[in-house]
């Protein structure tokens, strides 16, 4: 398994997981996290090969619906509860000419 | 404490008012909710109002469903539309969702009082509700205790006698571990059985939500109601629910009952001895005790604490200020996000989404996401083995009984150990439930788990209704 988790990729997670961690909870979490992936090492023993992972409990395959008409959502309700909106859409800050 | 069906009955027949039962209830929500906390909100003048037309259906001679009348407290994790759901987050404070989930639409069609909603661990990720951004709620049976979690206010709300029955949602035991401390009867059914529309999402191939009550025929009851096929959701199981009520007389002779003879370490001693004490009622009402081993739920924690953290990284990821919920404003989207989710999620849900992000990143998806998702399989295999020779299996619910408040909260594993019994069928996907059975230290409540495989619910409620008679 993975060395030791450094505070560094503690850092570039929280940028991936758009968390913008103060350098006291970064220092925390690392230490936290360092526990815990420590503690999952008891894993590491067991041979895995030839297991199947297992991704759900019950295994239902396409499960898609009738091409019906029916009504979805109030367009005014759901807008009414977002933190902005204009002309009917939902307004965020610009999305361009910054650093990502 | 009043029974769900008792109620649903009276108020039928006529012989009680459903108004009369809502007062009742919010009369004891007033004399100890402001130290007890399970409720988020209380919806007084909307149960009021519901239960007014429920009586007055009943005068009219409109027949009325299997709950008329009974107040439900429902965990804030699930939509009821216009009224503000909030995951205990501060990220969703406010928010009132356009939609009902479906298991809010089958209470009210089946005349069900929603009393209110209640507070949990934020976005159901822990297992005492300390992690609630609202304060905690406090165990009925000790006010210095926690109530478990995270569905820790609907199992408050139930054993204080707020509501007549509640719901709530399990993901590693968060119903069945919070049942256990308060006292009451919970229950998590195999997973599709009941709906998941409208439950706000914490891990998708784990959540499952069902009920809470004072004893097992209203568990089967209310089951009964909020289960079954909804196109709504992907993952619901198509074929109708089985009968529940029908087989809680039929006894467990000639049942066969699993004993765990490698059962994780660590659980209390008074526990260990409800437990045997359990066995042994089994065994005179003609059940057989089989010694099983199941060895790779040792492992269950860890693949739990990869698995869920990982599908709550990637379910979180719609709290980003745009859509629902609150906002912190900044120059760039980017940084309106980070600054929005920073200030919204508390330090547990953080600790899982960066958890969850790092075990499916680039280089360690493998290591960690992968391996844990083996595990899960190796846990369902040990399972399938063992259902070969018995019907059900028992084991405690918790390993201790309801602790201190703060005594777990430095640290993050030794919370986590709370689950390691609740966990395994979660993973499984099978149904379990924690049924009352005596009590431990301090006097407190201890419950003992039933598990059984895919769909074997009747089997279930069977052990549970013959603990139930002995206990």
């Amino acid at each position: 398994m993975a060395e030791k988790i450094s505070q560094e990729t503690v850092v570039k997670v929280s940028r991936l997981a758009r968390l913008s961690l103060t350098s006291d909870e970064a220092e925390k979490m690392t230490s936290q996290l360092a526990g815990m992936l420590e503690h999952f090492r008891d894993i590491d023993a067991l041979d895995l090969a030839d297991v199947e992972p297992m991704t759900q409990p019950y295994p239902l395959k396409n499960v898609l619906r009738k091409d019906v008409e029916a009504p979805s959502l109030d367009r005014q309700e759901v807008l009414g509860q977002a933190p902005a909106t204009e002309s009917g859409r939902f307004r965020v800050p610009p999305t361009i000419g910054f650093d990502v | 404490m009043q029974k769900l069906v008792e109620i649903a009955s009276g108020v039928s027949n006529g012989s009680l008012s459903a108004s009369a039962v809502v007062e009742q209830h919010l009369a004891r929500i007033d004399v100890r909710e402001s130290e007890i906390h399970a409720f988020n909100l209380v919806t007084a003048d909307q149960a009021r109002l519901d239960a007014a037309k429920v009586d007055a259906d009943v005068k009219s001679g409109k027949k009325v469903g299997a709950l008329a009348g009974v107040p439900i407290a429902v965990k804030d994790n699930m939509c009821t539309r216009g009224v503000e759901t909030t995951c205990s987050s501060k990220i969703l404070q406010g928010w009132k969702p356009p939609y009902d989930a479906t298991v809010v639409t089958k209470l009210r069609a089946a005349g069900a009082i929603i009393i209110g909603k209640t507070n949990l661990d934020e976005f159901a990720m822990g297992s005492s509700t300390e992690n609630s951004a609202f304060g905690p709620t406090k165990n009925p049976h000790d006010i210095s205790r926690v109530p478990g979690g995270s569905s820790g206010g609907s199992a408050a709300a139930v054993a204080a006698g707020f509501a007549a029955a509640s719901l709530g949602s399990d993901t590693g035991g968060s119903i069945r571990q919070p049942a256990a401390l308060c006292g009451v009867v919970g229950v998590k059914p195999t997973y599709g059985v009941v709906s998941r529309y409208g439950l706000v999402a914490f891990a998708s191939s784990l959540d499952q939500i069902g009920p809470f009550t004072c004893d097992v025929r209203d568990a089967a009851t209310l089951l009964e109601v909020i289960s079954g096929h909804d196109p709504l959701d992907s993952t619901s199981i198509p074929q109708p629910a089985p009968s529940l009520v029908s087989v809680l007389e039929h006894g467990v002779a000639g049942m066969r009952i699993g004993r765990v003879t490698d059962l994780p370490e660590g659980c209390e001693a008074d526990v260990l001895e409800r437990l045997e004490s359990a066995f042994d009622a089994l065994r005179n009402a003609g059940a057989t005790i089989v010694d099983i081993k199941l060895p790779s739920i040792q492992y269950c924690l860890t693949a739990y604490y990869l698995i869920a953290p990982a599908e709550a990284s990637s379910n979180l990821a719609r709290y980003d200020g745009v859509r629902y919920g609150n906002r912190v404003d900044a120059a760039d989207l980017n940084s309106m996000y980070a600054a929005t989710r920073e200030a919204g999620f508390g330090e547990e849900v953080k600790r899982r989404i960066m958890l969850g992000t790092y075990a499916l990143s680039a280089g360690y998806y493998d290591a960690y996401y992968g391996k844990a998702l083996k595990v899960r399989r190796l846990i369902s295999d040990d399972f399938a083995r063992a259902y070969q020779s018995v019907d059900t299996i028992l084991t405690p619910t918790s390993p201790s009984v309801a602790f201190e408040f703060g005594s777990k909260t430095d640290n993050p594993l030794a919370m986590y150990l709370c689950d390691v019994f609740t966990i395994p069928t979660n993973l499984a996907g099978h149904p379990a439930m924690s049924v009352p059975f005596g009590t431990g230290a301090h006097s407190m409540p201890v419950g003992v788990q039933v598990l059984a495989p895919t769909l074997g619910e009747q089997a279930m409620f069977k052990v549970a209704a013959e603990l139930e008679r002995a206990s």
